[in-house]
């Protein structure tokens, strides 16, 4: 993985965002808002953000190997994953198989250096996985796609130690890993994290609860943001955990029963007096809220990619379904008004995958800001995919309606890219955020 | 051990075909992919490398010169490296002359054993296998459902109408794969990517010692006179029931066309 740690290790640098951005309610926005005073920020960030998006960005064009390995996605996905999908959403069931599946096939091993047994990959390789592997199933996409989310923090923040102790379980799927920020009072608002971590010797004691995690329940390592200084400002009085559980004092809540991405368990963890040693922690203590949004530079994009997958699984089934279902004596590929359906899908569905590939690019090669690529394309996707997936509906008019085909859930699937990693509200205040503190 | 596995692409059945003005199908305009059977035979080939703990896995494929590219796949299942034969010669080359050249190139190879597919998706024709082996003057065990190295020798289960047959010939021999042998692996993405670095010879005709005017496509002793489409299969009944149920769907079936 090209992780630009380095370009990002000015982080005592950084000061806390002015008055008027602590007051604001969008937590995500914020390290935003700090590039309208580039002396808060490292030299990397100052460049950045005197940078219009609107220069001609990185090109991107895939390499031979991205497309062999992007096929090699398709092909797995096609024959494995897709067969599962429907059983999988049926049953509100995690797929193991498919899990162990991703970890013998080298998936989940993309995002990781080689020589903790990854593969390397850089992000625009790890979103093409994404994208394929959710093209058949979103639930089997978000298994590599959370897998990355949460190993950034290690990978981008983790000491040579922490990194040698953690990455060779990742990358060989032996262990899953989960992120957990948010708490049922802090969502958009992730400065409100209440979770405490209190230190105590070598060890923090950890109190508290996290809410809506995904692959909470099946991970064997969870990433923690906890409150180390109740003292501190907002968004300085964080810290960041890694926690190998089970553990005493760890428990799961309640599990969540949801419209879509049924087969992803998204989890209540209760930390009820858990401790962790102190070389568990991430980073300095109180950089746990910027290591959280400089994850979601790099993970957003991979939720982009979920939502371009799903497109355009939809979109396939729909332009299949448009030349074999016969009405009025003809496929109904033949009227206009369904030619018009899938020539706007198509172009949505396009229009969506070109800006993540070049957003991808452009965060690999530091052009421009990449909290507003990443929010960018997140936004694009998200409601790229949700208006394919309905109009995929459309297409198959009241088949589409019924679980026999895969649309109507690829459209309740297609609907949490609008909600997590931000909502899509919190990516339009990163995008006008970021252009107009370019100005500044 | 030392294996070649023979190999060819083939138009991606998938597609429309696209076939040129001598009627043979146009091998730069169709999409290539591996063989299918092809693709056991390299299943086999690597199992039985892995169960030996040793060895090596080698491709021998005529082919187009933009073939590497659909060979890099088979490269990635596991296989060690691979051997192109390409010449703009080959043209237009039969089942005759195919085997002439796998054979002459095999001569240049140092191997143990020799795996070939059942029959090429394209072609069907299911001979050049036995072709190389009469050449080549290696012991030929066909429709192999399994094959057991011992030593110098190698025991093959071979699939006979009634059940099947115990071969046993010396090594080197040529064995051709069944899909009995087993479904051939998914290539790993840390596979796909170390096959890229992975040695891919590209041999001439006179690299293995042929003449062009001789075994040409030129020399072909087949050519294509016609070609038709076959007629629209009609509307196929699937019955998805649990087997009780279904036995007694497909002898109604049957029974009332007076199959039975």
């Amino acid at each position: 993985m090209r992780v630009h740690s380095t370009a990002h290790t000015g982080t005592p640098g950084r000061r806390a965002p002015s008055n008027a951005v602590v007051d604001a309610p969008v937590a995500e926005a914020t390290l935003t808002d700090a590039t309208s005073n580039p002396a808060m920020l490292g030299s990397r960030h100052v460049t950045a953000s005197n940078q219009p998006a609107a220069n001609p960005p990185a090109a991107y064009r895939l390499t031979d190997e991205q497309r062999a390995l992007r096929d090699a996605v398709r092909s797995l996905a096609r024959d494995r994953v897709a067969p599962r999908a429907a059983e999988i959403d049926r049953s509100a069931t995690f797929p193991t198989d498919l899990r162990a599946l991703l970890a013998t096939q080298d998936i989940l091993a993309l995002p990781f250096p080689t020589v903790y047994g990854g593969l390397d990959a850089d992000l625009l390789t790890i979103c093409l996985a994404i994208e394929e592997l959710s093209a058949a199933c979103a639930t089997t996409g978000l298994i590599l796609a959370v897998h990355e989310l949460a190993s950034l923090p290690i990978l981008q923040s983790g000491s040579e130690a922490q990194q040698a102790r953690w990455l060779p379980d990742l990358a060989a799927g032996r262990r899953l890993i989960a992120f957990a920020l948010t708490e049922a009072g802090a969502g958009s608002d992730a400065g409100a994290v209440a979770m405490r971590a209190s230190r105590d010797g070598d060890e923090y004691v950890l109190d508290g609860a996290k809410r809506f995690i995904s692959h909470g329940s099946v991970a064997d390592l969870i990433v923690v943001f906890a409150v180390t200084d109740p003292a501190a400002e907002r968004y300085r009085n964080l810290s960041c955990f890694v926690v190998e559980v089970p553990t005493p004092g760890f428990s799961i809540g309640r599990l969540e029963h949801k419209m879509g991405l049924r087969g992803s368990p998204t989890a209540e963890l209760l930390f009820d007096g858990v401790r962790v040693p102190a070389d568990a922690r991430l980073g300095a203590e109180g950089e746990g809220f910027a290591i959280a949004m400089r994850t979601f530079e790099r993970s957003r994009p991979g939720i982009a990619a979920q939502a371009v997958g799903i497109a355009q699984g939809a979109l396939d089934v729909a332009t299949r379904y448009a030349t074999e279902r016969i009405q009025f004596g003809r496929p109904i590929g033949d009227q206009q008004l369904v030619q018009a359906l899938l020539a706007d899908m198509e172009a949505a569905t396009a229009s969506a995958r070109a800006l993540l590939y070049t957003a991808c690019a452009a965060i690999e090669t530091g052009e421009g800001d990449p909290a507003r690529w990443a929010a960018l394309c997140k936004l694009v996707a998200g409601d790229a995919a949700m208006r394919v997936t309905t109009d995929a509906v459309q297409v198959l008019g009241g088949y589409g309606y019924l679980e026999d085909f895969p649309v109507e859930r690829m459209m309740r699937d297609a609907k949490i890219t609008q909600l997590y990693e931000g909502t899509q509200q919190i990516q339009r205040l990163v995008i006008a955020r970021s252009m107009l503190a370019a100005q500044g | 051990m030392r294996i070649v596995v023979l190999v060819k692409p083939v138009p991606d059945t998938t597609g429309q075909e696209h076939l040129g003005p001598d009627l043979r199908v146009d091998r730069v305009a169709n999409p290539a992919v591996l063989n299918a059977n092809d693709e056991y035979a390299i299943e086999a080939a690597l199992k039985l490398r892995e169960a030996a703990g040793e060895g090596t896995v080698t491709l021998l494929a005529m082919a187009p010169a933009h073939a590497p590219e659909t060979l890099r796949k088979a490269l990635a299942m596991g296989v060690d490296g691979g051997v192109l034969v390409t010449d703009p010669a080959l043209e237009g080359a039969d089942t005759l002359t195919t085997a002439r050249v796998l054979a002459a190139a095999l001569a240049r190879l140092e191997y143990d054993l020799v795996l070939a597919g059942a029959d090429t998706s394209d072609g069907g024709a299911g001979i050049v296998g036995a072709g190389v082996a009469a050449l080549a003057g290696l012991p030929y065990l066909s429709a192999a459902a399994r094959i057991e190295p011992n030593g110098g020798r190698v025991r093959v289960r071979r699939i006979s109408p009634t059940g099947y047959d115990l071969l046993e010939a010396p090594l080197p021999a040529l064995i051709v794969a069944t899909q009995v042998l087993g479904e051939p692996r998914y290539p790993s993405l840390r596979g796909i990517m170390a096959a890229r670095a992975k040695q891919l010879d590209v041999w001439s005709l006179a690299d293995v010692g042929l003449d062009p005017a001789a075994v040409g496509g030129a020399q072909s002793t087949t050519r294509v006179t016609a070609t038709r489409q076959p007629a629209a299969r009609e509307a196929t009944r699937v019955i998805r029931e649990s087997a009780a149920v279904a036995a007694v769907q497909v002898v109604d079936f049957l029974a009332a066309r007076r199959l039975i």
